[in-house]
């Protein structure tokens, strides 16, 4: 399962990529495998507060729906509007195109208490 | 869910080496799907693929009375049955609420095959025991069998590449005995997909080698093995009812638009009188497939549903249709019922999201 070792994680298997204050979500290669055949995604509003832990979108696959959640408290700035038409880019880059929105952070120490990749491999061992 | 006090199928070791994710469905713990649920669902459509259904229940009926006694029990008419011949059918309570749905096959004059729900085997023996007439032996023989159900427009080739050249496949809705080395399998020309198809019970010991030789035989054809997510895709599509979503004891088969099913010129059957009266009084509720308009998310099961701007009910089933590549679903409506091209919502996470009523099923093949 590919783990970059530059990204952040969460114990819901998101990753994290961070810019200066802003930080870059989407959900991790082996969310993806767990899902499969993801169909549908439910994009968070652009301006909308977060709170660590709230519901920030949801990414369906034929089977299921499944919660994402915000991984610190912040602003959602930027959403990939590329999901829309072709939700399997979750699928096939989940690093990459399949990125799902870009937050601004409140508060950038809450990102300490994120995985490392090393901590995110150990959990999924 | 806790995989504690789950069941097993014979066929499990063989979904853990194909890498299935499992899950647990009505007390078994079932693949879901193997690699993609798209892809399953377009090997049955395009090609074949083949299903663990041991999970389903072989209930055995015999007796010079049997066949008289099941006409009791059972909504459709064993009577029209020859030997080999099967029919779906509905056990209902003494409310005409559905128990379970099954299929009967007439395998020897005097000897039925019932094929029962996983999640109703026990409830279905316990009402037939119940309701047992003299003369009638019933059996459980659930844990004796296990079934493979395989499915899609290359079953012929596969088939003959089973059983051998020149071997043809019982007629539709019709069941025989076939040997494979020293095994002996009942097959019958049935299926739960809308594509042609066997479903095949075999001895619990001898289900891993049936397996496996299907796959080997069907590797060339592009033969899947599938879970019970395509499983699903694949029925709804067709509008065939899950029992437990489309169907419940809260449910009649006249509402549920499967009347086809029920002889109501049989003179006698459990539930009967109940389903006269429904009848003439009028159905009070329709079971009606829709589809979403354009891009949104899937309907789900019990997502509100709107008509005229009011709450009309719970979607039963609804996913996403890999052939189509829209949302498709079914719900319960007051009559008058909504009509194909009337305009509905479902409710999605809060937000109203339009969809459309459709005929059955909601996939024609090309």
């Amino acid at each position: 399962m590919n783990v970059p070792d530059d990204l952040l994680y969460t114990a819901s298997h998101e990753w994290i990529r961070r810019d200066a204050d802003n930080i870059r979500v989407g959900i991790t290669d082996h969310a993806q495998a767990e899902l499969t055949d993801v169909v549908y995604v439910e994009l968070p509003k652009v301006g909308a507060a977060h709170d660590v832990g709230s519901t920030i979108a949801v990414v369906e696959s034929v089977k299921a729906a499944s919660d994402i959640y915000a991984p610190v408290k912040g602003t959602v700035l930027e959403v990939n509007k590329a999901l829309e038409s072709d939700p399997a880019l979750i699928n096939t880059d989940p690093y990459g195109q399949g990125w799902i929105y870009v937050l601004q952070v409140e508060d950038a120490d809450e990102l300490k208490d994120l995985k490392d990749a090393a901590a995110y491999r150990a959990a999924l061992s | 869910m806790s995989d504690a006090g789950q069941k097993t199928t014979p066929l499990y070791d063989e979904h853990v080496k194909l890498g299935a994710k499992i899950v647990p469905f009505g007390g078994w713990l079932m693949p879901v799907q193997y690699s993609s649920i798209k892809e399953e669902h377009q090997a049955v459509r395009g090609a074949v693929g083949v299903f663990d259904i041991s999970h389903m229940g072989e209930l055995v009926a015999r007796g010079a009375q049997a066949g008289e006694w099941l006409n009791t029990m059972l909504t459709n008419n064993i009577a029209s049955l020859g030997v080999g011949a099967g029919q779906y059918t509905f056990l209902l309570n003494d409310e005409a609420g559905v128990i379970d749905d099954l299929i009967v096959y007439r395998i020897e004059e005097e000897k039925f095959l019932l094929v029962a729900n996983a999640s109703r085997i026990e409830d279905d023996f316990a009402w037939l025991q119940s309701h047992l007439a003299a003369g009638v032996q019933l059996e459980n023989q659930s844990d004796h069998y296990a079934g493979l159900a395989i499915q899609g427009p290359r079953i012929s080739e596969l088939f003959q590449a089973l059983f051998g050249d020149g071997k043809e496949m019982p007629a539709r809705n019709r069941i025989a005995q076939f040997t494979l080395g020293s095994m002996k399998l009942w097959v019958a020309r049935t299926g739960y997909t809308g594509e042609d198809g066997i479903e095949v019970f075999v001895a619990a010991e001898d289900a891993p080698r049936v397996w496996q030789d299907v796959l080997a035989k069907g590797e060339s054809l592009g033969i899947r093995p599938c879970g019970l997510g395509a499983r699903d895709t694949l029925r709804l599509e067709m509008c065939y009812p899950l029992n437990g979503s489309d169907l419940s004891p809260e449910h009649n088969p006249l509402e549920a638009g499967l009347g086809f099913f029920v002889d109501l010129t049989k003179s006698n059957f459990t539930g009967r009188e109940k389903l006269q009266g429904i009848k003439e009084v009028g159905l009070r509720r329709r079971l009606v497939p829709f589809k979403m308009m354009g891009k949104g998310p899937p309907p789900r099961p019990h997502y509100h549903v709107f008509r005229d701007g009011k709450d009309a009910g719970e979607v039963t089933s609804g996913t996403l249709s890999p052939s189509l590549n829209y949302g498709i679903g079914m719900a319960y409506f007051a009559t008058p019922a909504p009509k194909p091209g009337d305009e509905i919502q479902i409710e999605i996470r809060g937000q109203k999201f339009p969809a459309v009523i459709e005929k059955k099923p909601l996939y024609k093949k090309a």
